[in-house]
């Protein structure tokens, strides 16, 4: 009778699974398609005149269908439709070997080295900051002023500066991409680890008072901890951030290699479908980093005992 | 015997050093057989006592708010033996919870002075000579039970055997064996609360002070607490300074009922409380308990009309 009724309950479980399976993902799918419905609509009325133009520069008759036929496949266009963008992206990732200057698996690599180091130099940046403002109320006066400021004057603008000074400091290649882009992701994270630290309860504090606890076992025993999840919530800004700055970075650089060499070089000669698969694989790479974040919250959550 | 002493006896700040009595009583709580010795000696010692736990000579605090300044304590003077469980009761706003965290250096006097095992305030909290219980568990909430119970511990410098052992005998002192590895949100409120008894007592105070630890608990749960706390004060020995709203409470756990009142906070009755250390709840029901709380009654309404 109970195990029936268990065996019952189990599979009423996997059911009930299966069910929330599909209504999880149901709605991300019809955005999704309908996102793509609406891409092909815009690809035909934007490339429409275009397409008709260059069939009546030839002086070719044309159908509707020769029309619609061409907005999908025109070598130029506009707004390329979704599948030549995918075709052209998966031509240029599987197409060349990883290290061929046409593929963007290379490309990709270069801009998340730059992006990686950056994150890295941000991430300690933003924290040191955090714990300097923590733990003095004139450095809290003294930099927070500035750290916004910093904030506040384009990325646009200010790249090409650090490029230039600091080559002229005979610094080249990754390390410039890479502090421009820790330069634009150490703020979430100072702003984030602040409020993480000052975070504890204030009884909590009490009583590593009344243990008469030093300052460096009140920050490792309890306002550390206390900032993780804080940490985590600036950490999944910083890292698309930190990718931003990086593909930002490349542009002033004249473009040699990373995604946004491939953003300056399509735009240069209109290869708008280089552009739009180079921005396909910047986002992969978004999703990517920031799933690695998120994974790593998991397992620290775990380990810090987070409700599931 | 002295070469396993823990790091923690070495003296924590200059000052404040463990004479050889002292050392004899930490050596003695160590060892379980000695330890209900040193406890049956205590008790015999109550009705004589040699020694103050707390000695306060007219100890008055001003907050200064945005409205004006508030009297929290106005010329409050006591003294607590060694071995007694004083409790102190009063209206919200007379200064009880406030003379607690006085005693505990977490708050400075404006004027008067205080002893604190014939040692300032401050100097007692830099030895660690007390373990303080909050009205919340305070538990941190990334540290399994175990863990919780051995923060301060590690924030002394045990080692790590010393540290396993006594978190092994005080989860057991308070009926939580088996409860290491889980994390506090699994534990109901009783328990939390037990566990930061547990770690009040984990590095053998002499004197624990307690801000209505069972305010939040419902009846039932804080009648059983009420006997088990009476239990640890019986068998361990120590000083406990107790604040609490009830009555009941109060009279049944108390050498002495301290009797507050407002504005400002003051000291207007202390009440004796004689019964047998081995009591059971049925003593609630005695002729001479409800004198006793009556008599705390009429004192807290004293208080209470010379507000209004």
């Amino acid at each position: 009778m109970t195990s029936s009724a268990l065996a019952l309950s189990v599979s009423d479980a996997r059911a009930w699974r299966r069910q929330a399976l599909i209504v999880r993902y149901a709605p991300i799918v019809t955005i999704v398609l309908a996102l793509i419905a609406i891409w092909y609509v815009a690809a035909v009325l934007m490339n429409l005149s275009l397409v008709r133009d260059g069939f009546e520069r030839e002086e070719t008759p044309y159908t509707i269908s020769d029309l619609l036929e061409g907005t999908m496949s025109a070598e130029r266009p506009l707004l390329p439709a979704p599948h030549q963008v995918i075709s052209a992206f998966s031509d240029s990732v599987f197409g060349y070997a990883p290290t061929a200057p046409r593929s963007l698996v290379y490309h990709s690599a270069v801009t998340l080295s730059a992006t990686l180091l950056g994150f890295v130099f941000g991430a300690l940046l933003g924290i040191g900051l955090a714990l300097m403002i923590v733990h003095s109320r004139v450095l809290e006066k003294s930099l927070l002023p500035w750290i916004i400021c910093s904030q506040m004057v384009p990325i646009l603008a200010l790249a090409p500066i650090f490029v230039v000074v600091l080559g002229a400091m005979g610094l080249q290649g990754l390390l410039p991409k890479s502090i421009i882009s820790a330069y634009l992701c150490f703020f979430p994270i100072t702003i984030g680890m602040v409020k993480g630290f000052t975070s504890p309860d204030p009884m909590q504090l009490d009583l590593m008072r009344t243990w008469s606890a030093s300052p460096r076992q009140v920050l490792a025993k309890l306002r550390w901890p206390s900032a993780v999840p804080y940490l985590f919530a600036s950490l999944k800004v910083a890292i698309s951030i930190s990718l931003i700055g990086a593909i930002v970075a490349e542009l002033p650089t004249g473009g040699e290699a990373g995604i946004g060499a491939r953003l300056l070089a399509g735009s240069y000669y209109g290869q708008t479908v280089q552009i739009w698969s180079a921005l396909l694989a910047a986002a992969i790479l978004a999703s990517g980093l920031i799933a690695l974040v998120d994974v790593t919250e998991r397992m620290v959550g775990m380990r810090m005992g987070a409700r599931s | 015997m002295a070469l396993q002493m823990p790091k923690s006896l070495k003296p924590v700040s200059p000052g404040v050093t463990l004479r050889a009595g002292e050392r004899e009583s930490f050596v003695a709580a160590n060892d379980p057989a000695r330890m209900s010795n040193e406890a049956d000696a205590t008790a015999k010692s109550v009705s004589t006592p040699q020694r103050l736990a707390v000695d306060i000579r007219d100890v008055s605090l001003t907050f200064e708010t945005a409205d004006g300044k508030v009297d929290a304590l106005s010329n409050v003077s006591l003294e607590i033996a060694d071995g007694e469980f004083v409790s102190f009761i009063g209206p919200s706003g007379c200064g009880k919870t406030t003379m607690l965290r006085v005693i505990a250096d977490l708050q400075q006097p404006t004027s008067g002075t205080l002893l604190v095992n014939g040692m300032s305030a401050e100097q007692a909290r830099l030895g660690r000579r007390y373990g303080y219980v909050f009205q919340a568990p305070a538990l941190f909430p990334w540290r399994t039970i175990e863990k919780n119970l051995k923060l301060p511990l590690e924030i002394m410098g045990f080692s790590p055997s010393e540290q396993q052992q006594r978190a092994a005998r005080y989860l057991a002192l308070v009926n939580l064996t088996g409860f290491e590895r889980k994390f506090p949100w699994q534990l109901s409120g009783g328990m939390q609360q037990r566990v930061s008894i547990a770690r009040a007592l984990s590095f053998d105070p002499a004197l624990l002070l307690m801000d209505e630890p069972f305010g939040a608990l419902d009846e039932i749960v804080r009648d059983h607490l009420n006997e088990q706390l009476l239990q640890l004060w019986d068998k361990t020995g120590k000083t406990v300074l107790f604040v609490t709203h009830s009555i009941p409470e109060a009279v049944f756990l108390s050498t002495r009922i301290v009797v507050m009142s407002p504005r400002p906070g003051r000291i207007i009755d202390i009440i004796d409380c004689n019964f047998p250390r081995k009591r059971t709840l049925e003593i609630r029901e005695t002729p001479e308990f409800l004198k006793i709380a009556q008599r705390v009654r009429t004192g807290l309404r004293a208080g209470h009309s010379y507000d209004e």
